[in-house]
């Protein structure tokens, strides 16, 4: 009897507005120690502090932008076509850069210009390829192997044997085997490059799954596929960003070390590799310099530019690099 | 004990299954590889009959155990274009041996410049030492070997008048693929020893040994180089076997008789057989390469052991 008149007397006393959304007000926050601190928001100011990291960022933007609207700009050349000379009807063999050829020709007569963007295109297509397929492979059995016990000896064994196979060699007989394409490229790279990100990502998973907020959310019964997904992945962003902006410049180193030995795509697809290749034939006379230079500057910014990014990256993306 | 001896035989377990996996792998090429020039002058009966001969035309596991008696035999066949008739391991000693000695010259290269320079860069952490030589690992690591080979082997031979090829009867000719050889090396020991120093100089037992009074040549020496070596051990063996197989473009670039510019003969002349040994000659070298790599760093650092399921719980 009693008891409830008191509870109803303190609910009279409740003043509502108690109860409702503060307004955030950056001079309290900083009163009481609340900070509006957000991981994103962090990562990006880091970043943005590293100014060779930001110039290479706009750089390679600029790259992937202008192969991709290369080909719809107006007096562009087609990359396979052979330029014939309408005065002599002879081919433009090895012509020199100049007005009609940016960059020249090769020694059949095709424009290195439109040759060098086509080619751009098609490494960086299979760079952006791998380091996806790698991702999604490599997440996936990382996960797997870190957070399920039972799979833990099986995929480590497996790891052991992988591992232990020199990843040039599996390039080489893969597409020894099968017939050069993208496609077979691509796979021979994914087949060796998943290892790297999978053990990262185990590594990861194996410190942090049995830290007290993950043993709660296990002791209310979460189902593991959402412990993985919510609690576990958003840990790992900076070591998965690592990996896959790595795998791009690795995957184009590939192309061109399989077309250097012979087992790259088809010259009738150009590639950095290929283009690589033509210019090496003819580096030792000086005037045709121009063809392997052209290419070998390209790749260069390319890949300089995924690896440094990556680096920064990771490096913003870790908390204790935040303020 | 125990751990060398696990380690040994999961290494002989690996190789088994490699060069099993490789052998039915390479079962599965098309034929023309087993003739040479001569495919398109034979009739169908000719080609199966030669088929035959070589044992291709049995099933999978009669070829892998015949392949394998060979093996314990030291025997892996004969090239078929490259050097019709020849037993392959004739083909590959005196080549190896050419491999070898680039791979130890590079070796000895990179451990001495690679270790200096990250010596200097962590001497000079943030200035412009360590900037430059940052820069360099960047561009070492990101890349294409064969980019700045090409670019190498068109500037050095005219600037300093170097001869573009090798040539056994010249000295000088040994002086560019060594270089080439050890960029990569270089890049990776003094990033290594660069990291390594400087995390290790806030550590409790340098601060130790500097509040006893020791110098800093002398913790550099006794405490920090010796802890560095250890993972280094690791890396020391396998890198001087890779060479065997890192080579592949530096020797074909400088046209060096050894196993590297063999391979891309080997696979521009379709020659199955060789392609197949080259292969299980390069996986077997990385395999011992990093067994003996693990058993030297066990072997400096008597606190490693293989423990089950990567030990890290």
């Amino acid at each position: 009897m009693t008891s409830k008149k008191i509870i109803n007397k303190m609910a009279d006393n409740i003043d509502p507005s108690l109860f409702e959304f503060a307004e955030y007000d950056e001079t309290k926050g900083e009163l009481s120690g609340y900070s509006n601190y957000s991981f994103w928001r962090s990562t990006v100011q880091v970043f943005m502090k590293n100014k060779v990291a930001l110039a290479l960022l706009i750089v390679i933007a600029a790259v992937v932008a202008f192969t991709l609207i290369q080909p719809y700009l107006p007096n562009q050349k087609s990359p396979t076509q052979i330029y014939i000379n309408p005065e002599t009807g002879m081919q433009f063999r090895n012509v020199r850069p100049n007005g009609e050829f940016w960059f020249g020709t090769n020694s059949i007569g095709q424009d290195l210009w439109a040759r060098i963007w086509s080619g751009t295109r098609t490494s960086l297509f299979i760079g952006f390829a791998v380091g996806l397929f790698e991702a999604i492979v490599g997440i996936t059995i990382g996960a797997l192997w870190g957070y399920v016990r039972k799979l833990d000896a099986l995929i480590t064994e497996i790891y052991n044997v992988w591992d232990n196979i020199p990843s040039t060699v599996v390039l080489i007989i893969l597409t020894y085997i099968m017939k050069p394409s993208i496609s077979t490229i691509i796979f021979a790279m994914c087949m060796t490059g998943w290892l790297q990100m999978a053990r990262f990502v185990r590594n990861l998973i194996i410190i942090i799954r049995d830290r007290e907020y993950n043993l709660a959310s296990r002791c209310l019964g979460t189902p593991a596929s959402r412990i993985i997904t919510k609690n576990l992945l958003p840990y790992l962003v900076s070591v998965i960003m690592l990996r896959m902006a790595l795998a791009i410049p690795a995957a184009i180193g590939n192309e061109v070390f399989l077309s250097y030995i012979g087992m790259g795509l088809p010259i009738d697809i150009p590639s950095l590799g290929n283009l690589i290749n033509e210019g090496r034939s003819l580096m030792m006379d000086p005037n045709q310099r121009y063809q392997l230079f052209f290419p070998a500057v390209v790749i260069s910014v390319v890949t300089i530019s995924f690896y440094v990014i990556g680096n920064v990256f990771a490096d913003s993306a870790d908390p204790r690099n935040h303020v | 004990m125990k751990y060398f001896i696990t380690r040994l035989l999961r290494s002989l377990l690996t190789l088994i299954i490699v060069v099993t996996v490789v052998f039915l792998l390479m079962r599965m090429m098309p034929v023309e590889g087993y003739f040479g020039a001569s495919f398109d002058k034979l009739d169908e009966a000719q080609k199966v009959a030669k088929l035959e001969n070589l044992g291709l035309l049995d099933p999978w596991y009669i070829q892998l155990k015949d392949f394998y008696v060979d093996l314990l035999n030291g025997d892996l066949g004969e090239s078929i274009t490259y050097r019709p008739k020849v037993a392959i391991t004739k083909i590959l000693g005196d080549k190896l041996l050419i491999s070898l000695r680039f791979g130890f010259a590079s070796l000895c290269l990179s451990l001495v410049v690679g270790l200096s320079l990250g010596i200097l860069m962590a001497r000079f952490k943030g200035k412009l030492w360590d900037k430059l030589g940052t820069w360099y690992v960047v561009g070492a690591n990101a890349v294409p070997a064969v980019i700045y080979y090409l670019l190498i082997q068109v500037f050095f031979t005219d600037i300093f008048n170097l001869p573009l090829l090798f040539d056994k009867s010249d000295p000088k000719s040994w002086i560019l693929p060594v270089f080439c050889l050890s960029l990569v090396n270089i890049a990776y020991y003094a990033m290594w020893i660069r990291r390594y120093m400087v995390d290790e100089l806030n550590k409790d037992y340098v601060r130790l040994a500097r509040a006893k009074g020791l110098k800093n040549k002398e913790i550099m020496l006794k405490h920090v180089m010796r802890n560095a070596f250890v993972p280094m051990a690791q890396y020391l063996p396998a890198s001087i076997l890779y060479t065997v197989s890192g080579s592949i473009y530096v020797e074909s670039l400088f046209s060096i008789p050894g196993t590297g510019g063999l391979l891309v003969t080997a696979i521009q002349r379709q020659d199955n057989s060789l392609v197949q040994s080259l292969v299980l000659l390069y996986s077997s070298i990385g395999i011992i390469g990093l067994m003996l790599g693990d058993i030297l760093m066990a072997t400096f650092d008597p606190r490693i052991k293989l423990g089950s399921g990567g030990g890290s719980r």
